[in-house]
C-alpha cells in the first residue's frame, strides 16, 4: 500500500469548552477519493477544518507529505497545496467570477490548458465569467468555489458537502465533475451526507460519530454490505437510489 | 461552443480596457452617466477656482476640498475596501500636519525644510501604523477600533503637552518656501485676468498632489493586492484559506492608508501655514470623515470626491445660505427661528440622516444601482 499523503493520528480538538475531535485517525491515500461520512454533528467538518488549521488541534498529529502541519497557520498549510471548499459555497460575492479564480491562483496566471479543463467541468461558469460572483445561482456559485479550489493544481483537495441544498440536476453535474477530477488524478477528501453521491464517487471511505473514526475501508464494501450500511450509518444504499 | 476567456495575467488585466482615460482610472470607470457628470464638474471647477471664483474664501474651500479628497479616500480604502475601523486616521493625518510645520518653523522656510519635515512624517506614520497593525489586526474588530482611538487620542494629548516641539495648544505658524507666499508673482501680467501669486501656485500643488494620490490609491484598490483586500473584507477565513495572510495585507493596507493621510495632513498645512491640535488631530474632523466616506459611497473611491466636495461646501456655505434663508422669511413665524444660521450643525445632522436613508449605498451606489436599473 502507497504511503498516504495525509495523515491524521489520535487528533482532538476542542472548541470554546466543547470536546468535538476524540482521537480521529486516519489516512487520505495520494489520487483517491475518499468520502468521509456519518450523522450531522459527528465531526466530519471539525475534521476538515482542524486539517486547514481553522481550529486547532489540541493534541495529536497531522502530517501531510510527511510534513507535520499540526500547528501550521491556515495560509501555510494552504500554500502547502492543500485547497478547501467549506460547505458554505465559500465565493467572494463582490468579485467577479474572473476574479474569484485569478485570487486563488496565487502562484501566476492561470494555465491555459488548466482553464479549459476547469470550464469544461463547470461550463456554466463561462457565461458570467465578468459578472459579480454574488449573481450565481447556488449551484454555480459551489461550482465556482470548486473551480477556485482547482484554480492551481494542489496536492490535496478538501470539499465539505458540494451537493448540499442543490437541486438533483445540479448533484448529478457535481457527481460527474468529482469523477472527471478522480480521472485526473487529484486528491480529494470528500465530506457528503448524500449517500448515492457517497457511493458514486468514493475509492475509500471514512464513517465518523461522535468525533471518531468508526469504521474506515473501500468504498465498494461498504456498498455491497448493507447490514453494516445500516449499522453505520442507519440507511441502506437501496433506499435512497 | 463559448470560447474560453482570455487568461487573466493579473488583476489589471481581468477588467476591460479602454484608452487613456481607462489607464488613468485604472479601468474603475464611474459606471453612471450622472456619475461622470457629477465628477468632471467637481474636477472641473476645482481646476479652475482661480479663475472662476475672487477673493480668499472659494480658494480656501477650494483647498479644503482637495485635502479632504485625499483623506477621505484613504478612509475609504481603510474602511470600504478593507473592512478596517480606524479612529487613529486623524492622528496620522497630523503627524503630517506637525511634519511640516516643525520642519519649516525648525529648519527655515525652504523645500529642503519642507521635504525632511515630510519624509520624517511619512516615517513616523508608516512605523505606527506597522506597530498598530500588527499588535492589534489580529483582534476582533471592536477591539481595534478601541486601541485605536486610545493610540490616537493619547497622541492628541501629546502634542498639546508637547508644546517645546509641536507649540502645544496654540500649535506652530510658520513660514512658507517664497514660491508659495503671496508675495511671489511667476508672470508680470494677469493669466486670464487674474494675477497668479504665490497663493494660486501652492493651490495648485494642493491640487495636483491630491489628483495624484487619489488616483494611485484608485490604482492600488484596483490592483491584485486591492482585490485581495476585498475578498479579506468579505471573509477573512475565506481568505486565509486561500493561502493569504490576513495581518499582513491589512497591516500593509493601514500603512498605505496611513501614509495618504500624512500627505493630506502636509497638504492643509502648507496651505493654512499653520499647524495645531484642532486643524488636524481633533476628533471632530474623525467624524467628518466618516461622514463624507458614507454620504459619498464606501468601497467606491469616486465617493470620497463627491463626499469631501459636498460636505465641506455644506461646512462652509451652509450658515451664508440660512442667513440668507432667514433673511428672506422674516415675516413668517416660526420658520426664520429654524433656518437661523446658529442651526446650521442641526440642519447639517438632518441633510446626513436623510442621505443614509435614501442613499445607504451613498451617493455613487445610489447613482450606480440607477444605472443598472
Amino acid at each position: 500500500m502507497s504511503e498516504p499523503l495525509l495523515r491524521l493520528q489520535d487528533v482532538h480538538t476542542h472548541i470554546g469548552p466543547y470536546h468535538i475531535l476524540h482521537g480521529v485517525t486516519c489516512d487520505i491515500p495520494a489520487g483517491q477519493l475518499t468520502m468521509l461520512l456519518g450523522r450531522n454533528g459527528a465531526g466530519k467538518t471539525t475534521t476538515l477544518r482542524t486539517i486547514m488549521g481553522l481550529w486547532r488541534a489540541s493534541s495529536g498529529s497531522i502530517r501531510f507529505d510527511g510534513r507535520d502541519i499540526t500547528r501550521c497557520s491556515t495560509p501555510s498549510v494552504a500554500q502547502g497545496g492543500i485547497a478547501y471548499v467549506p460547505e458554505s459555497m465559500a465565493i467572494f460575492t463582490d468579485l467577479t467570477v474572473r476574479e474569484n479564480i485569478v485570487l486563488a491562483a496565487r502562484s501566476g496566471p492561470v494555465d491555459s490548458a488548466r482553464l479549459d479543463w476547469m470550464l469544461g467541468l463547470f461550463p456554466a461558469l463561462k457565461r458570467f465569467w465578468n459578472l459579480p460572483a454574488g449573481n450565481l445561482s447556488g449551484g454555480q456559485k459551489q461550482m465556482l468555489a470548486i473551480a477556485r479550489a482547482i484554480a492551481e493544481p494542489r496536492r490535496l483537495l478538501l470539499v465539505d458537502e458540494p451537493t448540499k441544498g442543490l437541486a438533483p440536476v445540479m448533484v448529478r453535474s457535481m457527481i460527474e465533475a468529482f469523477r472527471a477530477l478522480k480521472e485526473a488524478g487529484e486528491t480529494i477528501l470528500l465530506v457528503e451526507q448524500n449517500f448515492y453521491a457517497a457511493s458514486a464517487l468514493g475509492d475509500n471511505v471514512l464513517v465518523m460519530d461522535d468525533g471518531r473514526i468508526v469504521h474506515s475501508g473501500a468504498m465498494s464494501d461498504l456498498v455491497a454490505d448493507q447490514a453494516l450500511q445500516q449499522r453505520l450509518l442507519g440507511l441502506s444504499l437501496d433506499a435512497h437510489q | 461552443m463559448t470560447a474560453t476567456p482570455a487568461i487573466p495575467a493579473s488583476f489589471d488585466e481581468a477588467r476591460p480596457r479602454g484608452g487613456l482615460l481607462a489607464g488613468l482610472l485604472s479601468s474603475d470607470m464611474p459606471r453612471s452617466r450622472a456619475l461622470s457628470f457629477i465628477l468632471i464638474a467637481i474636477v472641473l471647477v476645482l481646476a479652475l477656482t482661480p479663475f472662476l471664483f475672487s477673493g480668499s474664501q472659494p480658494l480656501s474651500t477650494a483647498a479644503k476640498i482637495c485635502v479632504f479628497i485625499v483623506l477621505v479616500a484613504s478612509y475609504d480604502l481603510l474602511l470600504g475596501y478593507s473592512g478596517i475601523v480606524s479612529f487613529a486616521h486623524t492622528m496620522f493625518f497630523g503627524i503630517g500636519g506637525y511634519g511640516i510645520a516643525i520642519g519649516l518653523e525648525k529648519l527655515g522656510a525652504d523645500w529642503g525644510s519642507a521635504a525632511i519635515g515630510l519624509v520624517a512624517a511619512l516615517c513616523t506614520s508608516a512605523i505606527l501604523a506597522i506597530a498598530i497593525g500588527l499588535l492589534s489586526l489580529r483582534v476582533r474588530a471592536i477591539f481595534f477600533s478601541m486601541i485605536t482611538l486610545a493610540v490616537a487620542s493619547a497622541m492628541a494629548v501629546l502634542a498639546s503637552q508637547m508644546s517645546g516641539i509641536t507649540g502645544g495648544e496654540d500649535g506652530l505658524s510658520f513660514q512658507l518656501p517664497y514660491a508659495l507666499r503671496p508675495a511671489f508673482r511667476p508672470f508680470a501680467e494677469p493669466v486670464f485676468g487674474v494675477m497668479i501669486n504665490g497663493r494660486i501656485v501652492a493651490y495648485y500643488l494642493l491640487f495636483f498632489v491630491a489628483m495624484g494620490m487619489f488616483l494611485l490609491m484608485l490604482r492600488i484598490v484596483n490592483s491584485p493586492f486591492g482585490r485581495v483586500l476585498q475578498a479579506i473584507r468579505e471573509n477573512e477565513f475565506r481568505a486565509e484559506a486561500l493561502g493569504y495572510r490576513v495581518v499582513a495585507y491589512r497591516t500593509a493596507a493601514s500603512v498605505i492608508s496611513a501614509l495618504a493621510a500624512t500627505v493630506a495632513g502636509a497638504l492643509l498645512a502648507l496651505w493654512l501655514r499653520y499647524n495645531g491640535p484642532d486643524t488636524t488631530l481633533s476628533f471632530a474632523i474623525m467624524i467628518d470623515i466618516l461622514l463624507m466616506v458614507v454620504i459619498g459611497g464606501m468601497g467606491t473611491m469616486y465617493g470620497a470626491i463627491i463626499g469631501a466636495a459636498l460636505f465641506v461646501l455644506a461646512q462652509s456655505y451652509l450658515q451664508v445660505l440660512m442667513e440668507a434663508g432667514s433673511k428672506a422669511l422674516a415675516g413668517i413665524p416660526l420658520l426664520p427661528n429654524l433656518i437661523h444660521p446658529d442651526r446650521w450643525l442641526l440642519w447639517l445632522g438632518a441633510l446626513f440622516v436623510i442621505s443614509v436613508y435614501a442613499f445607504p449605498g451613498g451617493i455613487v451606489g445610489r447613482l450606480r444601482q440607477g444605472k443598472r436599473n
